[in-house]
């Protein structure tokens, strides 16, 4: 942003890129020794802000007659309860799985949220303010700040790989390793040598579908929903008459608009994670 | 859209976020939601119960001044029946002691007129010795015709 104008392209790939540990933006497509400082520190952020709220609420959370935030904790709290009883059936494994459903449900959304800052705010304190007072200069390295976890891919999909990780969990805690290993075999066609590598295959395709749509649906949704405010500060980055009335009234729909969006996401993304914890306890 | 480490993060975040969850959040809430619900469970029982008792109150006390009325009737009959008596008792005494008043009213009135007549008849002798006396204008031995006088005085008896 600093210097010359940049143009369309420019400014839409600018706050695309993740800020990362080398003040770079990352070249491959994969690169395990890249971490992104922005997603883990808003991601990070707004976890512990989450738990904290909640623990503090949880401290003070009296029997008798609630507050208005008790009562909109207990809200969600029994939600998300009501929605672990119908779909996992093991009130052990109900014990850390609503829970996490609870705090995925609000991180999310929390994280979801963050698409609704107006897309430029961060990115200017950042580079014009911080990173200067810090002694670096944006034009050279570090000049990038994404604000929306969620639409960073290595936060949703990490998120559902752990959902993945826990349904490996849980499937041997209820079937045993052996257990799970003949129905990886066996199900859904049959025990019969011929079905065994068709099973297997239908398995991996199962588990590797669900985690990955499970993530992606997510970062999809954000990451177009991110792209058009950007595309949309873009027609107020005119400055003209025409650029800043369709900028104020394309941007208060698509806001408005995303209220419905970021909550759905978050909602559908916990209620996946319940859902493919709940499959994990059942045998085929 | 590159894949990094930032993943492996999240997934670390992830489980410290479910278990901070689990283990500092939930349960305090689950348990205030729980006791709240007994309570409402026990008041509601415990009005369920203050209804029955209510009806139960007001039948007695129902049955107490059915049980009260009717003895204050028992009460009035015998106070009344008790007050008949006692003025029927007290008209009787009344008349008894009237009775006896005009009686002994009577016996002295009659002691009375018998006196009076007593002296009348006396003082009649007497007017007719000396009525007698002045008529005859001659002495009469008062004490020679004492006889005489007696006889005189018994015949007006």
């Amino acid at each position: 942003m600093a210097g010359n104008a940049p143009t369309a392209s420019e400014y839409v790939v600018h706050h695309l890129t993740n800020l990362t540990l080398t003040g770079k933006a990352q070249q491959d497509v994969v690169d395990w020794s890249v971490i992104n400082i922005d997603s883990v520190f808003w991601g990070f952020g707004l976890g512990i802000l989450t738990v904290v709220v909640l623990w503090r609420l949880a401290q003070r959370a009296t029997s008798g007659v609630p507050g208005r935030f008790q009562g909109f904790v207990e809200l969600m709290v029994e939600m998300v309860n009501d929605q672990a009883k119908s779909i996992v059936h093991s009130a052990e494994s109900r014990k850390f799985v609503a829970p996490l459903a609870l705090t995925v449900f609000i991180w999310v959304f929390l994280m979801n949220f963050m698409d609704l800052i107006p897309v430029d705010l961060f990115p200017m304190i950042w580079e014009n303010g911080l990173l200067p007072a810090l002694g670096g200069d944006p034009a050279v390295a570090y000049g990038y700040m994404r604000i929306v976890p969620t639409a960073d891919i290595n936060v949703p999909l990490g998120m559902s790989i752990s959902v993945l990780l826990l349904c490996f969990y849980y499937s041997i805690k209820i079937k045993g390793f052996g257990g799970w290993i003949h129905e990886l075999f066996t199900a859904p066609f049959g025990n019969h040598p011929v079905l065994w590598p068709i099973n297997f295959i239908m398995q991996m395709i199962e588990y590797l579908a669900k985690t990955v749509s499970h993530g992606l649906r997510l970062f999809g949704n954000l990451f177009a929903g991110e792209l058009l405010f950007v595309l949309i500060a873009l027609l107020g980055g005119t400055a003209t008459v025409m650029g800043f009335i369709g900028h104020l009234i394309a941007g208060s729909i698509w806001a408005i608009f995303h209220i419905l969006i970021i909550v759905l996401q978050a909602f559908i993304f916990m209620m996946l994670t319940l859902v493919y914890v709940g499959q994990a306890h059942e045998s085929h | 859209m590159n894949l990094n480490a930032t993943l492996i993060a999240q997934i670390v975040v992830f489980f410290i976020l479910g278990w901070f969850t689990m283990k500092f959040v939930w349960p305090p809430i689950m348990k205030a939601l729980d006791e709240r619900a007994a309570k409402i469970a026990d008041g509601l029982a415990a009005a369920d119960k203050a209804k029955a008792d209510l009806a139960l109150a007001e039948k007695k006390a129902v049955e107490e001044m059915r049980k009260a009325r009717e003895s204050a009737g028992d009460v009035r009959a015998t106070a009344e029946k008790q007050g008949a008596k006692v003025l029927e008792d007290a008209r009787a005494e009344a008349n008894r002691i009237i009775a006896q008043a005009r009686e002994a009213a009577e016996g002295e009135a009659a002691a009375a007129a018998q006196r009076a007549k007593q002296d009348l008849r006396e003082q009649v002798a007497l007017l007719a010795v000396a009525g007698a006396e002045q008529i005859l204008r001659r002495e009469i031995d008062a004490k020679a015709h004492a006889d005489l006088l007696a006889n005189l005085k018994q015949e007006l008896q």
